[in-house]
């Protein structure tokens, strides 16, 4: 009898499962894996030697193309840790703003997370479903930021401006006639904030539809339930965090138990699975897109009764007002100091992070005084994730393991950095 | 985190770490310890194991390059003549608790320092990538393999002696019909001047 032996596969890095650039290289017993090796760094753009060699300003597009589903608040951790350095306050109004642009970004994030897992492991439905609300969303981006995706919005001091008056309105084609986009523009009349208010009233009803057509059904428990159990202990000491750790138990959020900006201004549960596997961390995020849209609404009420400045008035930091710097010599010269040269932040060190739709996003930047970071480092929560894969994998089936990358919501901008 | 519960922390420290060679930093709300690099395993040990201190996860690990930093203090150390330090960042998820742990490494040609890997299994991937970028070698670490570069890749592009247009470039030849590799093309390019300002400027004098 021939010798039965462990044979090695390739994986990726094309692969439409893979989630991007992802090589795996598997050991495989029959259909069994026994070690799978990640090979990351084929999106590396050495982002952090980038930004040494940037202004602070400057390199806050790069943050939107670390992890290209959750833009803003990649923004947010950077721009905070600028703010903690030069011990800045940021006006009320913007970090309200801020907190309902994060949340929109988690439920962008877990929306595409959802349909892509779904997809995966053969639901081909949800997918259509979430990349509907995705647009609208997408909207809203684009209506504060003028972009869909790379919104360089968040500024170290507050946000670019402040919430447009009116939508953009959709124009009739000649695929849509007359009715049909009166009907498509009907709630883009007022607001941005009426357009995200009406969003907010649409979405647990979505939210219901994914749940019918996950969430009790047999093959989706088939293929999620017991797979890539994670305990509570191993998860911390493996690095987890975010839905990832909370899956396994661990009631552990930035946003509650290190609060930033106005999180502990508004009322919001943290949801907890219990066994640690892949069905657990669908439900945690499901659960988490629900109450996203909890805090947006909080913050809809909050802005509507309190208009104010949205940026710092501290012109060493941020631009001063165009008219203003129009007219007024110092104005205009702090404008033209501020984007050639940028603004120097004082000696020191700082690490700040926030809860990022993935996990612990962080920043860590050594300035020396500079106009631009001596050393920045990022921590993409997805790095950590993505390094226990073998341990995940291991003993599951090749099919399993796509489940278990769609469980880890990898995104390689921000693994590869 | 707030200043009286940094404190505390930094009270529990010097109790716990009392025996140790151990300078220790409180700055905007995060607290930073320097510690000797023979020190490290024993320290990283104690951090785990408290029951005051249980720091269960190392959050970020990152090399730092020193080597063009402008004093010869960071935040009131002494760096001496070492180019490169380990940064840790260590969370306790049951205390709430936030550490930083810097260390240099001691000889700048060939810098090693001992893995914590088997403290914090998360440090794997990180003293791969630290090795990758900076070439800081982790005795004692299972699988120390380039990471984030390209397959092949010669040099630590961290470095600050490491250009930021890289050495090679890469491109599709019509006539090999291959990707082939070559000295690059670009002219390196100062796109921002560098700038650091004096302590008083802007300041009259008085």
């Amino acid at each position: 009898m021939a010798d039965i032996r462990n044979y090695t596969m390739n994986f990726g890095p094309q692969h439409p499962a893979a989630h991007g650039v992802l090589r795996l290289v598997m050991e495989l017993d029959g259909e069994v894996i026994r070690r799978a090796d990640p090979h990351i760094g084929l999106l590396h753009r050495a982002t952090e030697k980038l930004a040494e060699n940037k202004t602070y300003i400057q390199s806050v597009p790069y943050m939107d193309r670390l992890d290209y589903v959750s833009m803003m608040v990649n923004e947010h951790a950077y721009v905070m840790a600028i703010e903690k350095l030069l011990q800045i306050d940021v006006p009320i109004r913007a970090q309200y703003i801020r907190v309902m642009f994060d949340e929109i970004t988690r439920i962008l994030n877990h929306l595409l997370w959802l349909g892509a897992h779904a997809l995966d492991v053969g639901a081909m439905t949800v997918f259509l479903y979430t990349f509907r609300e995705r647009e609208d969303l997408m909207d809203c981006y684009e209506a504060v930021s003028g972009a869909r995706l790379h919104a360089a919005y968040y500024r170290p001091g507050g946000v670019y401006r402040d919430l447009p008056d009116s939508m953009p309105q959709y124009r009739s084609s000649a695929i849509h006639d007359e009715k049909t986009t009166t009907a498509r523009n009907e709630n883009r009349q007022g607001s941005l904030l009426d357009f995200i208010e009406d969003f907010t009233h649409r979405f647990p009803g979505y939210v219901d539809d994914y749940e019918t057509l996950l969430t009790d059904n047999r093959i989706w428990k088939q293929r999620l339930v017991d797979i890539g159990v994670v305990s509570p202990d191993r998860a911390k000491a493996l690095g987890f965090s975010g839905p990832m750790l909370r899956g396994s138990g661990v009631a552990w959020d930035l946003r509650k138990k290190q609060p930033y900006e106005v999180y502990d201004q508004v009322d919001f549960d943290i949801p907890v699975g219990v066994n640690g596997d892949c069905y657990d961390r669908y439900l945690v995020r499901i659960e988490e897109m629900r109450q996203s849209n909890y805090i947006i609404k909080q913050c809809i009420d909050w802005m509507r009764k309190n208009p104010g400045p949205v940026i710092t008035s501290n012109f060493k930091v941020a631009p001063p007002p165009r008219l203003s710097m129009k007219q007024n010599m110092e104005e205009m010269i702090h404008h033209f100091k501020l984007f050639t040269e940028g603004m120097h932040v004082p000696r020191g060190e700082v690490y700040a992070a926030v809860e990022h739709p993935k996990g612990e996003f962080g920043i860590y930047i050594i300035s020396d005084g500079a106009n631009m970071p001596y050393r920045l480092k990022i921590r993409a929560p997805g790095f950590a994730h993505l390094a226990a894969m073998d341990e995940m994998a291991r003993g599951h089936m090749i099919a399993d393991l796509v489940a278990i990358i769609g469980t880890q919501d990898i995104v390689f901008g921000e693994i590869d950095r | 985190m707030t200043d009286s519960r940094v404190d505390k922390l930094a009270t529990n420290l010097q109790q716990v770490l009392s025996d140790q060679q151990v300078d220790m930093s409180h700055a905007l709300g995060e607290l930073t310890i320097l510690i000797h690099s023979r020190d490290l395993l024993g320290i990283a040990e104690t951090l785990r194991n408290h029951t005051d201190l249980a720091f269960d996860t190392l959050v970020d690990l990152c090399g730092v390059d020193y080597s063009e930093y402008t004093t010869n203090t960071h935040a009131g150390y002494k760096r001496g003549d070492k180019r490169f330090a380990v940064v840790y960042h260590l969370l306790s998820v049951k205390h709430n608790h936030r550490l930083r742990i810097r260390v240099f490494v001691d000889d700048n040609e060939f810098p090693m320092l001992d893995s914590v890997i088997h403290i914090w299994p998360s440090a794997n991937w990180y003293e791969r990538e630290a090795f990758d970028l900076f070439g800081i070698v982790f005795n004692n670490h299972p699988d120390l393999r380039r990471i984030l570069t390209d397959y092949g890749f010669i040099g630590n592009p961290f470095r600050k002696d490491f250009p930021l247009s890289g050495h090679m470039e890469m491109q599709y030849d019509p006539e090999q019909k291959r990707v082939i590799y070559q000295p690059i093309t670009i002219e390196p390019r100062e796109i921002t001047p560098y700038i650091i300002r004096e302590e008083q400027y802007g300041k009259e004098e008085t």
